[in-house]
């Protein structure tokens, strides 16, 4: 059984992500920073159409390609050594420190802790009757789920068909799709927290919701 | 209580003046400021009769300092004057201008569109012992004094569809249209029908509209304004404003800020003067036919003498139109006409009766004139280089022209296509005759194994069946462009943008825009291309003949620093205005382009451009050969050249559908970007508009629409996919395949008139 407690300790103690920046391809690097300790940040705007900070212009054939940062966050290490040097595809050039945000943990907590049941098609997606009429009074929570049983209707273009859940063992924890809404091919549909860790998990949730500090 | 009202109003009266003539020091405004101020402190002090004579004394005061500050009306005030929310609107109009409206398809904000207003209407009036209502439809932005569902005048794609409709229902009723201009421009939007595209087919459908069409113009912002403004007789009201571009966002690319920095007020107003945007300068260009005087500091709700002036001068101008298409009128037109000011305003408008119905014969006379009357239109706002004797010699090449095409297809053609039919006709009888007659021989022939199919000659077999070869010409082939981009000769690597979704490598320059024709090998992307490329690979080897190369350019509003850049935008091009016009070949077919090309200034299209693509229009009416838009680039009207461009909208809209109702093929094809009003009049109206895959099609572009709807646009917003996804254009091309696409569509496309057949 995952122990949800130490799951939550071991980010505590290192609360971010590393991510190394390679060279995509061979070319001559140049880096815009160069000083270890520089924020940076990811791609910006409603789309995400602005790209990241700039962090170096790897130069082939003529051709300037700039990198810039996938995330926010704040350079680790810069080999500055081989600013102006040929380098292979694939040599790491810089490392950016990206502290977790609160639904960053509690997405990694919950990926750890809980079984996604995917939709296998895009379609609409219903409770069978006695599921539904149990959510309904007692919440989903309320909903024990065992392998093979029945728990969907599927409706697409007015046909409809069951669909039964196959996964480990467990409660609802939460529900993922909307009545008379479309769910693509691949998305979850429910969360199923297995065994007895349901108040544990939401324990930890609701304590990193409030406590986790944003502001790094 | 009436005194309390006479106060509420002349407090009123000096805040509109705050408002209109901003924060700038003024001493007449002071003045107003400080009686009134002195009034309002002894105010309960004083009797009740002393209070009545200096409130009378205050209004005098008042009527004599607006006269005063009316005449120091800068450019810009004017603009304050019709944007503010104490300015009459089109309800107030409809109910002091009509005796009578029924607002069709809106009531407040529950409408289609708020801001686009459609109202039957009617004028009723005694003439003699007899009582005349005559029906009007009354179609205009409304405004409605500042309500935020209005949107300020600024009309969405389907309001001007909601337009158009009423304007076909009018032609079908055969009653006049009274429109009126009140719109800081078109909402930028590309949902289906699109702003521009919508725009362009209302100016289309104008262009041909049997009904006398009346236009008054308040506010009119460019392309929003020609939605509906495509007249026979144009009224301008004098405080109002026509302009190609807003004062502000002409500042904003004068002073080159980026989006949500702020411009200088100066430079505002410096640009509102330089754009020439007032009444007095568009009844000076001949933009409008004549001005209606309002009251000083510009009409509002209350000024019921200058409805009543309106009022007149609407019936006088509709008159006027229908008497000039009309037989029966000698006494009344003279009347009418307003040759001698004094003697016009003898006459009582209302005093004039005209039936506002009229006949076919004067309603095909009627499009027939409103297209003359704006072909005269901006002949100065161009420089025209040809000598006196190439002038002469054009004059009779068109006449010679004209004529060989009524004899040959108008005289001759009839007939011979008359002759031509009844022989096909004689020629199918007698086949069935035939083959009902013979129907017993081949039978027999076939039971005995003799005649049918097995007849048909191998070779015509083949190739009936077999798949084309190479030999045939039909397959791709090493043969390299004839023209080469100057790009292709450097030596280095591209990346193609999509590089990151679709893992395209890196591409060598000479490769991608030698070869490959500037499109990625991997993923399909278009790089942009030079205009000259198309020149030399899509047309027949050495079958282009450019003529009125001599039409120039020019500066009409003496732009300040203009004519330095039309001068480097000269020298750097080679061109003498954005718009080349030639005659060539594809694949031996004749057929007349208009090009425009996207590095001189943008493409931008001004007096000049629209002047040669109208003749390049009426060169192919006349030959009766297909016409092609080729677009390269366009960033819209030129709005150094400020109305001057605006104009080239419904006057290139009409030349267009003066030709495609001569039974002419016009298709346009674009290339990389194309924005604003070129596509929303005579290129959006072609009912054949294809794409190369690098084009960016659409009305404003990206910052444009974030300034005016607040909207974040994702940076696909304009792509050709998407535009084709929405119905503007009607299919998609492969840069490498515009020879052979043009060619096929000359084949297959066009009305009923294939002339090059």
């Amino acid at each position: 059984m995952l122990n949800v407690r130490e799951l939550l300790q071991s980010i505590k103690d290192s609360p971010y992500e590393l991510i190394e920046i390679s060279a995509p391809h061979t070319g001559v690097v140049t880096f815009a920073v160069t000083e270890p300790g520089a924020r940076v940040s990811g791609p910006s705007g409603s789309l995400l159409e602005k790209p990241g900070t700039q962090l170096a212009i790897l130069e082939r054939e003529r051709n300037k390609k700039p990198l810039s940062a996938p995330q926010k966050g704040v350079i680790e290490a810069v080999r500055t050594e081989l600013s102006g040097t040929f380098v292979e595809a694939g040599t790491p050039l810089l490392t950016i420190r990206h502290y977790l945000t609160a639904d960053e943990v509690v997405d990694r907590i919950l990926k750890k802790a809980l079984y996604l049941f995917l939709a296998p098609e895009r379609a609409k997606y219903y409770f069978v009757p006695e599921v539904d009429k149990k959510i309904k009074a007692g919440g989903s929570r309320s909903v024990r789920l065992t392998d093979g049983q029945e728990l969907f209707i599927m409706s697409r273009m007015k046909r409809e068909a069951t669909l039964a859940y196959s996964g480990p063992e467990g409660q609802i924890y939460s529900v993922y799709f909307r009545v008379n809404e479309n769910v693509d091919t691949g998305q979850p549909l429910i969360g199923v927290c297995p065994g007895e860790q349901l108040p544990l998990v939401q324990e930890v949730v609701a304590k990193v919701r409030s406590e986790w500090g944003e502001a790094r | 209580m009436e005194i309390e009202k006479q106060i509420q109003r002349l407090q009123d009266r000096l805040s509109y003046i705050r408002d209109i003539f901003g924060p700038k020091d003024n001493p007449n405004r002071q003045l107003l400021e400080a009686r009134l101020g002195e009034f309002l402190a002894r105010g309960n002090g004083l009797s009740l009769a002393e209070q009545v004579r200096q409130v009378t004394q205050l209004e005098d005061l008042f009527r004599f300092l607006e006269k005063k500050l009316d005449a120091e009306l800068t450019p810009m005030d004017r603009v304050r004057i019709v944007r503010h929310p104490q300015r009459m609107c089109l309800k107030d109009i409809l109910e002091n201008v009509y005796d009578n409206y029924s607002e069709i398809g809106g009531q407040d904000e529950y409408s289609i569109d708020p801001s686009m207003l459609i109202a039957r209407a009617y004028i009723s009036r005694r003439v003699g012992k007899k009582v005349h209502n005559q029906p009007v439809m009354v179609i205009g932005q409304e405004k409605g004094h500042g309500q935020e569902f209005r949107n300020g005048g600024s009309v969405k794609p389907w309001g001007n569809d909601k337009a158009l409709k009423y304007m076909r229902v009018a032609q079908t009723e055969n009653i006049p249209i009274h429109a009126f201009i009140f719109t800081p421009g078109a909402y930028p939007v590309e949902d289906y029908p699109g702003a521009a595209q919508q725009i362009a087919r209302n100016l289309y459908e104008m262009a041909g509209l049997t009904v006398p069409i009346v236009a008054v113009f308040s506010e009119g912002g460019s392309g929003g304004a020609e939605a509906i403004g495509l007249a026979d007789y144009r009224l301008m009201l004098s405080h109002g404003y026509y302009s190609v571009i807003s004062p502000e966002g002409a500042a904003a690319i004068e002073g080159k800020t980026r989006q949500g920095q702020r411009v200088a007020p100066e430079l505002i107003e410096a640009c509102a003067r330089q754009l020439k945007m007032t009444a007095a300068d568009n009844k000076a260009m001949g933009y409008v036919d004549q001005v209606i005087q309002e009251p000083p500091l510009g009409a509002r709700p209350d000024d019921y003498e200058f409805f009543k002036l309106l009022r007149g001068e609407l019936i006088r101008a509709t008159n006027q139109v229908i008497l000039s298409v009309r037989g029966l009128k000698f006494f009344r037109a003279m009347a009418l006409s307003r040759k001698s000011k004094a003697a016009a305003a003898a006459v009582d408008p209302e005093s004039v009766f005209v039936r506002w119905s009229i006949g076919s014969g004067p309603r095909e006379l009627l499009a027939w004139r409103r297209w003359i009357k704006f072909r005269g239109l901006a002949q100065a706002a161009y420089l025209d280089r040809r000598t006196t004797a190439q002038k002469i010699f054009s004059i009779g090449q068109d006449l010679a022209w004209s004529l060989n095409s009524f004899f040959r297809y108008e005289f001759l053609g009839k007939h011979r296509k008359k002759l031509e039919r009844f022989v096909e006709e004689m020629e199918a009888e007698a086949r069935v005759v035939k083959d009902k007659v013979a129907a017993p021989v081949v039978k027999i022939g076939r039971r005995l194994g003799v005649g049918g199919n097995s007849q048909l000659a191998e070779a015509e077999r083949d190739s009936l069946t077999k798949l084309s070869n190479p030999e045939a010409g039909t397959c791709l082939t090493d043969e390299s462009w004839a023209y080469l981009s100057p790009r292709a000769r450097t030596d280095r690597a591209v990346t193609c943008p999509n590089a990151a979704t679709h893992g395209c490598l890196d591409l060598w320059a000479p490769d991608l825009f030698g070869d490959f024709a500037g499109v990625c090998s991997h993923c399909g992307h278009h790089f942009p291309m030079e205009y000259e490329w198309y020149l030399y690979n899509v047309f027949d080897q050495a079958s282009i003949h450019e003529f009125n190369r001599e039409i120039e350019a020019g500066n009409p509003l003496s732009y300040p620093g203009f004519d330095q850049k039309l001068a480097e935008a000269k020298e750097k091009t080679g061109l003498k205005s954005a718009c080349m016009t030639f005659e060539a070949r594809i694949n031996g077919l004749n057929l007349v382009v208009a090009l425009l090309a996207a590095p001189f200034r943008g493409g931008t299209v001004g007096a000049a451009e629209g002047e040669k693509f109208i003749r390049a229009v009426e060169r192919a009416k006349k030959k009766h050969y297909p016409l092609l838009a080729y677009v390269h680039g366009t960033a819209g009207i030129r709005i150094q050249e400020g109305v001057n461009g605006v104009i080239q909208m419904p006057r290139c809209t009409m030349a267009v559908r003066n030709y495609i109702e001569a039974g002419g093929l016009y298709l346009v094809l674009y290339d990389t970007n194309s924005y604003a009003g070129p596509v929303a009049s005579f290129l959006g109206c072609s009912p054949y508009q294809f794409a190369i895959r690098s084009a960016n099609i659409g009305f404003a572009g990206p910052g444009v629409i974030k300034e005016t709807t607040g909207i974040d646009i994702p940076p696909d917003y304009h792509l050709a996919h998407q535009a084709l996804t929405r119905g503007h254009i009607q299919g998609i091309w492969d840069r490498r395949e515009a020879r052979k696409n043009i060619y096929q569509a000359l084949l297959t496309m066009g009305g009923r008139n294939l002339y090059y057949r």
